[in-house]
């Protein structure tokens, strides 16, 4: 036990060394200020021991016992947040150059699954949590906290050599789930429809789902066409949609390359077709748009709190940069 | 006097036991860890056997997020894929082999095996890498489908996956075929084209099925190509046609899935399944390899 105290002691002055001033009182009264000195001693003796055997291949328990040094943020999820997660990461890292913060993707659910098995702090995701989801983390003693942290809008993307201009979401519906398959039932030209996806994992996936094939109904059980390609990244379907004249993807906007053809998109047959824009999202205008979510395992402290205080402050002046839109 | 007795008694008798139990052990540990690997994936994979009615598991729906997990499109996306790959690969690879071992000089032959070996040492990622940019513009192209993503250039990028291991293996087999066989062959008035043909292929037969089976068990386990070239999608491949379209494989599947999934739930216990239908099929193809080669012992075949 005294082995424990002591590496918390440990971390929690080197917590304290690099400049942060919320700490334990521990801190505040100075580490070893209330030990004797023949303690002081063993624990020094004690923590050598500990250290050599955290060195040797042996103890890998020894030198974690007192949870990382917690100036390191661990960061992870949905593919459509990582680039904004990592220029936020960076900015500020730049800042707080005592804070280690490292941004992982993987979708949505990859980060809400490390959330809930506790090996990450903030995990990043394109949709809210399920239910069963907020039930497993609260199997495992967690609360997850959510943070609205930036608005996606999410664009139709097709080769830039198709002639179609927009599509009402009733279209866009029928074409994910096979109803139509071919160009020409749209107007465009006679060649079929190739259907690309994100992997089930990601939250642009659920969304799409739910409220572009379903069209926000909740008793439908329209599901995505099982022609539908199911790319393991963003990059794979803007790859495909590059060269395959038949395409039609879907992805947040800030993935979209010059490269690729934005459809503009209609909420009925007498709307009108809106391309999706910083101006567009945020008048409401244009209809596929999201929140995107940082979420915690517990209200967030430390560093951790810290950080998104200043994602939702400051931090903001990065969103339009990578092509999201700004919280009101 | 000490000496006499170590020559008499060369290494004491505990240092004999000592070698020999360590050596029990490691053998028997190799069979322990796979015995191990298999309860493992029987516990994990089981629950879901019993947690999901059989009708939902042999569906044709696998929509994991809405509890639809029909596998059977990815038993018959692998299985089809793995064959397509075998048919491409299996006379590429046996008459490279005889070309190699029968028809080369000797000096082509030393640089030809060496160089076909380091194929094996491709990294997947890469071979998907080509197959997803180069391949599939070209398949769509030139086939005209709808989309370059097909089970063909997946069953294409495994055929070129196993080529190395089909040749390596069969030209073994080809090697072990005694002199003599040939010798005869061709003092009897055959052609060397007849000699190969009618005599040295067929005495080298079960080491060319071994090397097919085993080309055939790489195929069907290979995941990062095929999850980069087949497109994945969960559809039947029970058209003519279903060729030329988009596939998704049991490997790609639970590759694309695992990370996600959270412990314990019915998807995971359902990847895991997927892991067993893996592991049985793979073992089916492994014990018919067995199989073949038994009965031509028996028949008194070489090897």
């Amino acid at each position: 036990m005294p082995l424990r105290r002591f590496f918390r002691a440990l971390t929690l002055r080197h917590f304290w060394l690099v400049g942060t001033s919320h700490g334990s009182p521990l801190c505040d009264r100075g580490l070893f200020a209330d030990l004797s000195l023949p303690l002081m001693v063993g624990l020094v003796l004690l923590g050598l021991i500990g250290l050599l055997a955290a060195c040797g291949p042996l103890g890998p328990d020894a030198g974690s016992g007192g949870s990382a040094a917690a100036s390191a943020i661990e960061n992870k999820g949905s593919d459509t947040l990582v680039n904004l997660a990592l220029a936020w990461a960076e900015a500020y890292m730049a800042l707080h150059p005592e804070v280690r913060i490292s941004v992982t993707g993987g979708g949505s659910g990859t980060g809400i699954a490390a959330m809930i098995n506790g090996t990450v702090d903030v995990a990043n995701a394109s949709r809210a949590m399920k239910p069963e989801e907020i039930a497993a983390a609260q199997a495992n003693g967690i609360t997850p906290v959510k943070f609205v942290v930036a608005r996606d809008a999410i664009a139709i993307v097709v080769h830039p050599s198709n002639p179609l201009d927009g599509l009402t979401l009733h279209q866009i519906s029928d074409i994910y789930t096979g109803k139509i398959d071919n160009w020409s039932q749209v107007d465009g030209e006679d060649r079929p429809i190739v259907l690309l996806s994100r992997e089930s994992n990601s939250g642009t996936y659920v969304y799409f789902l739910e409220n572009v094939i379903r069209l926000g109904d909740k008793d439908s059980d329209l599901l995505f066409s099982p022609d539908t390609l199911l790319m393991p990244s963003s990059e794979g379907i803007s790859a495909e949609v590059r060269q395959n004249p038949n395409a039609i993807g879907y992805d947040g906007l800030g993935y979209v390359t010059p490269d690729q053809k934005m459809l503009a998109v209609a909420r009925g047959a007498s709307g009108s077709y809106v391309l999706p824009s910083m101006e567009t999202v945020n008048d409401g205008s244009y209809p596929i748009a999201r929140p995107l979510y940082m979420y915690t395992a517990g209200e967030p402290s430390g560093q951790v709190k810290l950080y998104l205080d200043w994602i939702l402050g400051d931090g903001q002046s990065l969103v339009p940069e990578l092509g999201f839109v700004l919280l009101r | 006097m000490a000496e006499t007795d170590l020559l008499r008694n060369p290494r004491p008798r505990w240092t004999d036991f000592a070698i020999e139990a360590l050596i029990r052990v490691l053998g028997f540990s190799s069979v322990g860890l796979v015995v191990l690997i298999f309860l493992f994936l029987l516990r994990e994979g089981l629950p879901v056997f019993f947690e999901m009615p059989p009708g939902n598991l042999l569906g044709t729906r696998w929509y994991p997020t809405f509890d639809l997990f029909g596998t059977l499109p990815l038993i018959l996306g692998s299985v089809l894929i793995t064959l397509v790959a075998t048919v491409i690969a299996l006379p590429l690879g046996v008459a490279t082999a005889v070309f190699v071992r029968e028809v080369s000089p000797d000096w082509a032959r030393g640089t030809l095996k060496p160089m076909i070996e380091v194929l094996a040492g491709i990294p997947s990622v890469v071979l998907g890498f080509l197959g997803m940019t180069m391949v599939a513009p070209l398949i769509r192209r030139t086939l005209g489908a709808p989309t370059g993503l097909t089970a063909f250039t997946g069953a294409l990028i495994l055929a070129y996956m196993a080529l190395p291991t089909i040749i390596s293996m069969a030209e073994d087999a080809l090697d072990a075929v005694p002199r003599s066989y040939r010798d005869a062959g061709l003092a009897m008035g055959a052609t060397q084209w007849q000699t190969i043909w009618r005599v040295v292929v067929p005495a080298a037969r079960s080491g060319m099925v071994t090397a097919v089976m085993l080309g055939m068990g790489r195929a069907i386990g290979e995941t990062m190509a095929v999850m980069m070239v087949t497109g994945n999608a969960a559809r039947m491949p029970v058209t003519l046609n279903s060729l030329f379209r988009p596939v998704r494989t049991m490997t790609a599947t639970v590759a694309a899935e695992m990370g996600e999934v959270a412990q314990g739930s019915i998807h995971y216990h359902a990847l895991f399944g997927i892991g067993i239908i893996l592991f049985l099929l793979t073992f089916v193809i492994n014990l018919m390899a067995a199989l073949t080669i038994f009965r031509k012992r028996r028949q008194g075949g070489l090897r």
